[in-house]
């Protein structure tokens, strides 16, 4: 499976960011090989529909799970489109890896 | 001449101090008021037209024929608002992100992209018992953009329109410049407040680029500190009229009466206003 998590900075040791189209980064990590990578994210750059682009972002790299605090309405249709399973985690404290533990022990809540 | 009413903070006095103004000068010139408050226009409970014309207001979309559309993704690509999304097969337009630039469709090599007309609010017409030609615009709701129908309703104002008066919306974005684009004069109405103070220098700061000369309306004078007092004296611009803070006049304008007919003085002092407004706009075009 490939999980996206936004994230604070580029490591699994930087904090977990709320915000989805404005998150600083995207942490990939494949669950099979444990492998992970970060992805600077150009959306926060955008004045309009960032979540958008940060959406068309994630689905051109092959996501098929998002972990983020919420997603706004247009970046829910582009996610939801794509058939990306949306997971909400709204506590900011937690590191990047924390949020993969909590998803790895099947803790976090998918968003309908 | 084109007069418009803008204020930077809302709730200033723009619809009481606009509305009075048209109905001061209807007896002498034939007129024409546009409430570009498209957001929340209330101008009509005031003069009370006699709506005539209701017409929608439409802005082009993108709408992709799948048939032809190979996904190339180009309009994605060039669309600076992100507005669409290419999924899979599947092409996604997000009509409220668009800003009808009509660039996909220029760009899109094989001709798949056409514009449909969006429905994002209503133009209205009609005359007031005053003989004025009265407009608005009303934004649906949830639609995030009111600069179309702006636009839109000041189109429509009658060709030859001696006066035009137009009643502005609050703040200092698009929606204002919009409104103010292409107007002769801009009347700030303001409260001697520190918000009020503070909004009015975004609106100074919007006239420093279009360079329209403009005059100061003081609401609710009374209120407020000396400070600010200070600070309005101090401006290079006329203050053309000091409206008291009195608990007769918000009553009565609450239930929908003109300040001139609240207080009939005010009659001959808007037409003085509008006298100050010609003198002011004659200097600064010689």
């Amino acid at each position: 499976m490939i999980l996206f998590i936004t994230a604070q900075g580029k490591t699994l040791e930087d904090l977990f960011n709320t915000k989805f189209g404005r998150t600083p980064w995207f942490i990939r990590f494949d669950s099979e090989s444990e492998e992970w990578e970060a992805f600077e994210n150009s959306a926060t750059a955008q004045a309009h529909g960032a979540g958008v682009a940060a959406a068309q972002f994630l689905i051109d790299r092959g996501a098929q799970a998002v972990v983020s605090g919420r997603f706004g309405p247009n970046a829910y249709q582009a996610l939801s489109a794509a058939g990306i399973t949306m997971l909400a985690q709204p506590d900011d404290s937690k590191s990047v890896q924390e949020v993969i533990d909590l998803w790895q022990a099947g803790r976090l809540e998918t968003v309908h | 001449m084109k007069i418009a009413v803008a204020s930077g903070k809302g709730g200033t006095g723009k619809t009481m101090v606009s509305t009075s103004l048209a109905a001061s000068l209807s007896g002498q010139t034939s007129l024409s008021f546009l409430d570009c408050d498209v957001e929340a226009p209330n101008a009509h409970l005031f003069l009370k037209p006699n709506f005539t014309v209701e017409e929608p207001v439409e802005v082009p979309i993108p709408e992709i024929d799948p048939e032809l559309c190979t996904r190339c993704g180009r309009c994605v690509e060039v669309c600076q608002y992100n507005a669409l999304a290419k999924i899979g097969d599947q092409m996604l337009v997000f009509s409220q992100l668009c800003h009808s630039c009509g660039s996909c469709t220029l760009a899109c090599p094989e001709h798949a992209i056409h514009e449909v007309g969006k429905p994002i609010g209503l133009l209205r017409q009609g005359k007031t018992s005053h003989g004025i030609d009265f407009l608005h615009g009303e934004l649906s709701i949830g639609e995030p953009m009111p600069t179309p129908v702006i636009r839109e309703v000041k189109k429509a104002t009658p060709p030859g329109s001696p006066l035009t008066i137009i009643d502005c919306p609050p703040g200092a974005s698009c929606s204002v410049v919009t409104a103010i684009h292409d107007a002769d004069y801009v009347i700030l109405v303001t409260e001697p407040t520190p918000f009020g103070w503070h909004d009015l220098n975004q609106m100074l700061g919007v006239l420093k680029q279009t360079g329209t000369p403009a005059g100061i309306v003081v609401n609710q004078d009374g209120i407020g500190d000396r400070t600010i007092e200070k600070q309005l004296a101090d401006l290079p611009l006329p203050i053309l009229m000091r409206i008291p803070f009195r608990e007769e006049i918000a009553a009565n304008l609450a239930r929908g009466d003109l300040l001139t007919e609240i207080l009939p003085e005010y009659e001959a002092a808007f037409q003085m206003l509008y006298r100050q407004i010609l003198e002011q706009t004659q200097r600064s075009a010689a």
